[in-house]
């Protein structure tokens, strides 16, 4: 009898706590935004903006707008906008993959003039509703349509293979085990890109210090499972690996959290991660979504909208995507210069930098 | 209580929670009558509000229905969650790789989906009556082997979309959406066009979901209400031992109660797939179809033909609710303590019947012994 009840009662805890808050995965409280805001959005609103009636909103995927990766990057660089610009902007959070559509709706039926998918996984929601709807603009992250991209709509890419071949340099440079980890988010076309990129950048390193030096990749099948990270993460510190980056989101934040028990390096993402454990984030691969979203908010204002076209960011377009600032604090000098040089030779096209496996391969036997 | 008293509690309870989600709104900042405004506009405003609103409701009366029989068969069918996503992954599977003519392979395809769905549950009957393992826990523990097989799926080749994180789509075939095909013809885009109500109404992914729920309402109510079967599963969940007593097979009826209601969740993941996602993607947490369909259950006082208005009240909630983010800038968060309270305030006296009525018919049970 007693046990039954309490059987009960726990299964009316687990429903009631499910069925209320359990459709969305954990949020960071909003109070972490600071940390991460970058300096041009810590300043307060200066008035000069003139104010125009242009209206920006952005559909989340299931991250929510404070994910401590690129949905929350979005947001700040459309909060930048608001203030340097004038302009109005809103979000619309997403629970579900069915969500998408319907907030895409939202957002339209609220007169904004530019909505903004944020994610890949929003791009054919994105699409159907920029075709739907040719009178209002709609833009997307990390997704392309190439030729097929109808007039109102903009693609925004992002190189990412090249700060993660930067930071796979300066982790094959830095290992002292020559034992390198990967952790990714979900598998597909934009971590790939990550890893692929990261894997390359450490083989060239080996190549230059003539040694052999192992990238192990794991997939923690989640954005948002820190517990999930930090538990791979630290397998990986524990077999030897003693440099980890992550392309994970959320996931991430665990992954940072095991290198810093664990005493080992890590290396962050999306936007400079150094304050999140300043002694063992050794640099970031960052990639500016918010710089992205920003300039595209600021062409419509200006009048030119690229509509029907992809804008990609790559290492020679200031800073959209890069090593963090803060790299010098635990990386040398001389593998910062050569960083630098390296970085050029991607702009110049003399390094390939691989984006998957097939063009990996490439990339490998080419070193030989 | 009367049935009449019932209803009016529940009304009640209704305003109640509304009163509450108000306070928690106003104690937040924002201005809970504007708030309500809104909602109500963003539920009732437009003819394709109405649209995704019955859209959004339909998957949570489904699984709110398979909760519901459970209860009524003295089960907690908490593995609600995970049958879902078998039967959307099964369905998924039929809809891409069998070649039907349409309806049929919808058909074939929903009746995939339950069938591997209605296993899955069996396990736990199967478990409960051979073993005695308590139902709560082994189903929740399937609800995540669900939810990893669901992304095991995904790595096969065969299924899954290159360079994305979901499956391929479904045929057109499989489809079971309100006039698919018509609505993104040249004819039924140029009679849309001018057809402003029809066209926003048609715009959502509109599709046979809802009635498939409020036939599998009206059956479910039918078999536990007329049927032998209805009244058999209905003595094991009363009193087990006294059917046992009056010649019923409890372990029988066990394994088949659960594989009904595990076949009813699997047409709700089907549906889903066949009318509104038309593919299966990397699931990194339940998206909680099955956990919302116990609150619709609750809230329905565990009949099935109430889930229906239950499970439109909860699904407007939450779609009528979500524009709060961006209309009028209220987080997430807050918005979902709001409808939360609502919801507990709606399931409360439900909530304590129930604990009366399983409190006392166990007793009795006992004092059997």
């Amino acid at each position: 009898m007693k046990r039954k009840l309490l059987a009960l009662s726990l299964v009316l805890a687990l429903v009631l706590s499910f069925a209320l808050t359990g459709c969305k995965p954990t949020e960071k409280a909003p109070t972490d935004d600071n940390n991460v805001t970058n300096e041009d959005t810590n300043t307060p609103d200066d008035n000069d903006a003139e104010a125009t009636d242009i209206k920006v909103g952005m559909v989340t995927d299931e991250g929510g707008v404070n994910d401590q990766s690129f949905n929350q990057s979005a947001w700040e660089g459309l909060e930048q906008a608001q203030q340097e610009l004038g302009v109005t902007a809103k979000y619309q959070e997403s629970h579900q993959e069915a969500d998408y559509a319907p907030n895409f709706e939202t957002l339209l039926d609220a007169g904004n003039d530019l909505i903004w998918g944020i994610g890949y996984k929003l791009a054919d929601a994105a699409l159907a509703a920029a075709e739907a709807n040719p009178d209002t603009k709609y833009g997307i992250i990390d997704s392309a349509y190439g030729d097929d991209t109808p007039e109102n709509m903009v693609g925004v890419l992002f190189k990412a293979e090249q700060p993660s071949f930067l930071v796979g340099y300066i982790a094959g440079r830095m290992t002292e085990t020559n034992k390198i980890g990967f952790v990714g988010g979900i598998e597909g076309e934009v971590i790939g890109s990550f890893d692929y990129g990261f894997q390359a950048g450490v083989q060239y390193a080996a190549k230059e210090l003539g040694k052999e030096i192992t990238v192990l990749s794991q997939y923690a099948d989640s954005f948002s499972d820190a517990a999930k990270g930090k538990s791979i993460a630290t397998n990986m510190y524990q077999q030897g690996m003693d440099v980890v980056f992550h392309a994970a989101g959320g996931v991430g934040d665990g992954v940072i959290e095991a290198a810093k028990e664990q005493n080992k390096w890590v290396i962050g993402v999306d936007r400079d991660q150094s304050d999140m454990a300043p002694d063992n984030v050794l640099t970031s691969a960052m990639k500016r979504v918010d710089i992205g979203v920003y300039n595209i908010v600021k062409a419509l204002k200006d009048g030119n909208f690229p509509g029907g076209t992809t804008v990609t960011y790559g290492l020679a377009d200031n800073g959209a995507v890069d090593i963090a600032p803060t790299s010098d604090k635990h990386v040398p000098a001389d593998i910062l210069t050569k960083v630098e040089e390296i970085k050029q030779d991607i702009i110049n096209g003399k390094i390939e930098v691989p984006v998957n496996q097939d063009t990996y391969d490439v990339f490998v036997e080419g070193l030989k | 209580m009367k049935k009449n008293n019932k209803f009016i509690v529940t009304l009640f309870s209704i305003f109640l929670g509304l009163v509450v989600g108000a306070i928690i709104l106003f104690i937040s900042g924002y201005n809970p009558i504007e708030a309500y405004q809104v909602m109500f506009m963003g539920i009732f405003g437009s003819p394709k509000y109405i649209s995704y609103t019955i859209v959004r409701s339909t998957p949570i009366i489904i699984t709110g229905i398979s909760v519901a029989f459970a209860f009524k068969t003295g089960l907690f069918n908490i593995g609600a969650e995970g049958q879902f996503i078998i039967g959307s992954i099964f369905a998924m599977i039929a809809g891409y790789l069998f070649k039907l003519p349409p309806v049929i392979h919808g058909l074939v395809a929903i009746l995939v989906g339950a069938l591997a769905a209605g296993i899955w549950a069996g396990i736990v009957g199967v478990l409960k009556s051979k073993f005695g393992i308590n139902e709560v826990i082994s189903s929740i523990m399937l609800n995540w082997i669900a939810l990893y097989m669901n992304n095991y799926f995904l790595t096969f080749p065969l299924l899954r979309r290159p360079n994305s994180d979901a499956s391929f789509k479904v045929l057109d075939t499989a489809k079971i959406n309100f006039l698919g095909q018509w609505k993104v013809s040249e004819a039924g885009k140029a009679f849309l066009k001018d057809n402003k109500f029809l066209r926003e109404l048609l715009n959502p992914p509109v599709n046979y979901g809802f009635l498939i729920a409020i036939l599998l309402a009206i059956l479910v109510w039918y078999i536990l209400k007329h049927t032998t079967l209805g009244y058999q599963l209905k003595a094991v969940g009363y009193n087990k031992d006294a059917a046992e007593y009056g010649g019923i097979n409890i372990k029988k009826n066990i394994v088949v109660s659960m594989m009904i209601a595990g076949a009813i969740s699997g047409i709700a993941g089907a549906t889903q797939v066949l009318g509104v996602e038309h593919q299966i993607g990397i699931l990194a947490a339940s998206q909680g179809y099955g956990f919302n369909g116990m609150a619709v259950s609750l809230i329905a006082g565990n009949n099935p033909l109430a889930t229906i208005p239950a499970g439109l009240l909860f699904g407007g909630l939450t779609y009528g609710g979500g524009k709060l983010n961006s209309l009028i800038g209220a987080p997430s968060e807050v918005i979902n303590i709001a409808i939360g309270s609502i919801v507990f305030f709606v399931a409360m006296p439900k909530l304590f019947e129930m604990f009366g009525k399983i409190f006392t018919r166990r007793k009795r049970g006992e004092n059997l012994d």
